[in-house]
C-alpha cells in the first residue's frame, strides 16, 4: 500500500515539473512586462474623480506606449483601489512592491493615502509621479522616488485667502474634513486670511457626512462673509446645500478638493457661483488638452474629470522615463531606482504645460486657478469660468 | 466667551437636537422590540433601516425621471415613500429573521448575536453591489423637493424647516400606533406574552414563531420609516451610512431601558440632544480646545456615566421573567 502511495506522490511531483519547464522557457523567450500601476479610489464618495485619474493613465498609456514596445517591452496597465483610506493604500502598496514588473504608480487622489504609501514605496524604490496630491508634506519629505505634477497647499491656501481679500471678505468661518490633506490646507488659508486682516470667527473639523446642522448653527449665529471647507467635494456639497437651507448668506470658497463634477450633482443650484482655488481646473482650460479631452470621451463616453489631464501627463513622465532608462540599461529591463532617477530629469511639454521637477519632486512651476461654478448641471462642470491664473515656484525646503 | 451668542442659538440647537432625537427614538424602537421579545440584539437593524433609504430614493429618482415628481404634492410623496420603505424594511427584517436567526434560536445567545454582525456586513454590500448595477453608483442624493425645505422663520435666530417638523410629526404618529398596538391590540397582547415566557405563551395557544415574525415586521418597518425620513432630511445616502446612527440607536435604547418601548424614544431625544448640544457648543465653551469633533465622545462619556449610576437604563429593562 506504502509502495502505491509513494508512486503516486512521485508521480505527481515529476508532471508538475515536466508542466513547469516549457512555462520557463516560454516565460524566456516572451516579450517581457512593464507595469505602471495607478492607485486612487474607485469605488466610494470619491470615485468620480478615483475612476478618472485611472482612465486618464490608460489612455496616455494606449497613446503613448509605442516607443517603450519598440525596445520590445508591452506595457500594461494595473489599476488599485484604494478607497480613499490609508490602510487600504498602504496594503495595496505592498501587493505592488513584490510584483516585479511594476515600474512606476501613477497615484493617489487623498495626500493622506498618499504619504503613507509613499513610505512603502520607498523600500522598494518605487517612483511615484502624483497628478493630484497637494500637501506638502508629500515631497517636504525629500524622498527620492516621489514625485508631483501639480502645485501645494501652502501656496494654494495663500492663493485662496488673497482672492478672499480681493472680494473684500471682512470675516471668515473655517470647517474642515480632519483629514491631512482637509485640515492642512484650512489651516493654510486660516494662517494666511489672519496676516490679510481677515477676522476668522471659528475653525472646526468633522467628520459628519450627513448632519451638519449642528455645525451649521454656531456659524450661522456668528454671521461669516465667507464660509471656507478644508476637504473633499462628497462632504462638502451636502455641507453647502444644508447651509443655504438653513438660510446662511455668506459666500463659500474651497481648495481643489471640491474639484469635481459630483459637487453640482449633490448640491445642486446651492453652489453656482461659488469659488474655489485648484491646482489643476476642468480640462478647457488647457488649450492643448483640446485633444485629449476628445480622444477622452470617444473611448470613454463621458468628459473628463478634473485631474484627468495631469494623470495623463504623470503617465507621459514614467513612459519615457522608462524609455530612457532601458536605454541606459542597455535594452534590458531596468531598474526600479533608474527609472525613479531618470523621472527627476524629466522635461515634459505635457497637456497642462512645461514640466519639469525640482531637486525635492515639486515642479519647478505649477499653476494655480481660482474658479467660478457657473451651472447647476454636472454635465457642464468643464465649463466652470477661469477668475484668476497664478504661475508660481514651488516653495523650497525649509533648512 | 461670547454669552450672547450661546443664548442666541440655543433653542436653535434644542429644535436641532429633538429632530435628531426623533431620529434615533425611530431606530431604536426596531433593537428595543426585538431585543423585549428575544433577548437578542439585532446588528442587521442599521441595515434594515438603510434599506428603507434606499427604497425612498430609488421611488424619487424614478418619479423625477419620469417627470411627475413636481405633480404630486411632498406629503403625498412622502406618504409613499414612508408606506413603500416600511414594507421593504419590514419584508427584510422577517426574511433575515427566518434565514439567519431561527435556525440558530436553540443555540447560545453569542452565536445568533454573530450570525447578526454576519447578516450586517453582507447586507452592506448586496445593496452596494445591487445599487452599483442599478445605477453605477451607490452614494445616491435624494433630490430637493422645495416646499419641504422650506423654513419657517419664528423668531430672528430661530427657523425650522417643514422637514424637520414632518420627521418629528411622522415619529410622533408611529410611536403613538405602536403604543396602540402593543397595548390596545390582541396580537399586541401575544407579544407581550412571548416576550414575557415563551413556553407559557405556546401552551396559551399563541403562535410564537408567527409572533416573533410580526416583532420583526413591526422593529423593521420602523426602521425602514426611519430610513426615509434620514434621507429626506440628510440628502446623501450610501449603503455604509446605516452603521453610525444605528450602533447610536442601539445605545440609546440601552439608555432608555432595553426592551423599554417608551425608553427607546426617552434614550433617542437624550441622545440626539446631547449630540446636538456637544456639536454646536463644545467650540464655543472650550475656546476652540475640543471642538465639533468630540460630539460623539462627549454624549457616549455622558451614556456611560448614566449607565454607571442607573444600569437598567433610565426607564428601566423590561425582560423575560427567570421562573
Amino acid at each position: 500500500m506504502r509502495r502505491h502511495c509513494m508512486n503516486v506522490k512521485l508521480g505527481i511531483a515529476l508532471t508538475i515539473a515536466l508542466l513547469l519547464v516549457p512555462s520557463v522557457v516560454l516565460a524566456g523567450t516572451a516579450k517581457a512586462t512593464i507595469k505602471i500601476a495607478t492607485q486612487s479610489p474607485l469605488s466610494g464618495e470619491m470615485s468620480a474623480v478615483g475612476e478618472g485619474m485611472k482612465l486618464g493613465t490608460q489612455l496616455a498609456i494606449e497613446q503613448l506606449k509605442g516607443p517603450v514596445e519598440k525596445l520590445g517591452f508591452k506595457v500594461e496597465l494595473v489599476p488599485f483601489d484604494d478607497q480613499g483610506k490609508p490602510d487600504v493604500g498602504v496594503a495595496n502598496a505592498r501587493n505592488m512592491i513584490t510584483d516585479k514588473e511594476i515600474l512606476a504608480v501613477i497615484g493617489h487622489y487623498n495626500s493622506g493615502v498618499a504619504i503613507p504609501s509613499s513610505e512603502v514605496y520607498k523600500e522598494a524604490s518605487l517612483v511615484e509621479v502624483s497628478p493630484a496630491n497637494t500637501n506638502p508634506l508629500i515631497t517636504d519629505r525629500n524622498l527620492p522616488n516621489v514625485n508631483r505634477v501639480c502645485g501645494r497647499d501652502d501656496v494654494q491656501g495663500a492663493v485662496g485667502a488673497e482672492f478672499a481679500k480681493s472680494l473684500k471678505i471682512k470675516s471668515a468661518y473655517v470647517i474642515h474634513d480632519k483629514t491631512t490633506y482637509g485640515q492642512s490646507v484650512a489651516e493654510f488659508f486660516r494662517d494666511n486670511a489672519k496676516k490679510l486682516g481677515i477676522e476668522i470667527l471659528g475653525f472646526e473639523g468633522t467628520e459628519e457626512r450627513s448632519n451638519f446642522d449642528p455645525i451649521l448653527t454656531p456659524a450661522k449665529a456668528k454671521n461669516p462673509d465667507l464660509i471656507y471647507f478644508g476637504g473633499i467635494y462628497s462632504q462638502a456639497a451636502p455641507l453647502f446645500k444644508q447651509a443655504r437651507e438653513k438660510g446662511i448668506k455668506a459666500r463659500f470658497l474651497g481648495p481643489d478638493g471640491l474639484d469635481s463634477s459630483d459637487l453640482t450633482k449633490i448640491a445642486g443650484k446651492t453652489v453656482v457661483g461659488m469659488n474655489y482655488t485648484t491646482v489643476a481646473g476642468p480640462v478647457t482650460v488647457y488649450p492643448k488638452a483640446k485633444e485629449f479631452a476628445k480622444a477622452y470621451k470617444e473611448k470613454f463616453k463621458k468628459d473628463p474629470e478634473p485631474f484627468g489631464a495631469q494623470s495623463y501627463d504623470s503617465t507621459a513622465i514614467a513612459l519615457k522615463a522608462i524609455e530612457a532608462a532601458i536605454k541606459d540599461a542597455g535594452g534590458k529591463l531596468p531598474s526600479r531606482e533608474a527609472v525613479a532617477a531618470a523621472v527627476r530629469k524629466v522635461k515634459h511639454n505635457g497637456l497642462t504645460g512645461n514640466i519639469e521637477f525640482d531637486g525635492k519632486g515639486d515642479p519647478k512651476k505649477a499653476l494655480y486657478f481660482v474658479m467660478q461654478v457657473v451651472s447647476e448641471d454636472p454635465a457642464k462642470w468643464n465649463d466652470n469660468k477661469e477668475v484668476k491664473r497664478l504661475e508660481i515656484a514651488a516653495p523650497p525646503l525649509k533648512k | 466667551m461670547d454669552t450672547s451668542i450661546l443664548i442666541a442659538i440655543f433653542p436653535q440647537v434644542l429644535l436641532d437636537g429633538i429632530v435628531l432625537g426623533f431620529m434615533y427614538a425611530l431606530i431604536a424602537l426596531g433593537y428595543t422590540m426585538v431585543y423585549g421579545v428575544l433577548e437578542f440584539i439585532n446588528f442587521a437593524h442599521s441595515e434594515i433601516f438603510v434599506l428603507g433609504a434606499f427604497v425612498g430614493v430609488e421611488i424619487l429618482l424614478a418619479l423625477k425621471f419620469w417627470g411627475i415628481l413636481d405633480a404630486f404634492s411632498p406629503f403625498l410623496v412622502l406618504g409613499i415613500l414612508l408606506l413603500a420603505g416600511m414594507a421593504a424594511s419590514g419584508l427584510l427584517a422577517v426574511t433575515v429573521e427566518r434565514v439567519a436567526y431561527r435556525p440558530l434560536r436553540a443555540a447560545p445567545r453569542l452565536i445568533p448575536l454573530i450570525s447578526a454582525i454576519g447578516v450586517s456586513f453582507s447586507l452592506q454590500d448586496i445593496i452596494r453591489l445591487c445599487e452599483s448595477l442599478w445605477n453605477n453608483a451607490f452614494n445616491l442624493v435624494y433630490p430637493t423637493m422645495d416646499q419641504l425645505n422650506f423654513r419657517f422663520q419664528l423668531t430672528e435666530t430661530i427657523d425650522v424647516s417643514v422637514k424637520s417638523l414632518v420627521v418629528i410629526a411622522a415619529a410622533l404618529l408611529m410611536l403613538w400606533a405602536l403604543h396602540l398596538i402593543v397595548n390596545r391590540t390582541k396580537v399586541g397582547k401575544a407579544i407581550r406574552a412571548v416576550a414575557e415566557d415563551q413556553a407559557t405563551a405556546s401552551l396559551m395557544g399563541i403562535n410564537v414563531n408567527r409572533m416573533i415574525s410580526l416583532t420583526f415586521l413591526i422593529g423593521g418597518a420602523m426602521g425602514g420609516a426611519a430610513g426615509v425620513l434620514f434621507g429626506v432630511q440628510y440628502s446623501l445616502v450610501n449603503p455604509y451610512t446605516g452603521f453610525i446612527p444605528g450602533i447610536k440607536a442601539f445605545t440609546a435604547a440601552v439608555l432608555g431601558g432595553i426592551g423599554n418601548i417608551p425608553g427607546a424614544m426617552v434614550g433617542g431625544l437624550v441622545l440626539g440632544l446631547l449630540e446636538a448640544f456637544a456639536a454646536s457648543y463644545l467650540s464655543l465653551l472650550t475656546g476652540g480646545a475640543f471642538g465639533a469633533e468630540y460630539k460623539d465622545i462627549f454624549a457616549f462619556s455622558i451614556l456611560i456615566l448614566i449607565l454607571i449610576f442607573r444600569p437598567k437604563g433610565l426607564l428601566g429593562e423590561v425582560v423575560r421573567e427567570r421562573a
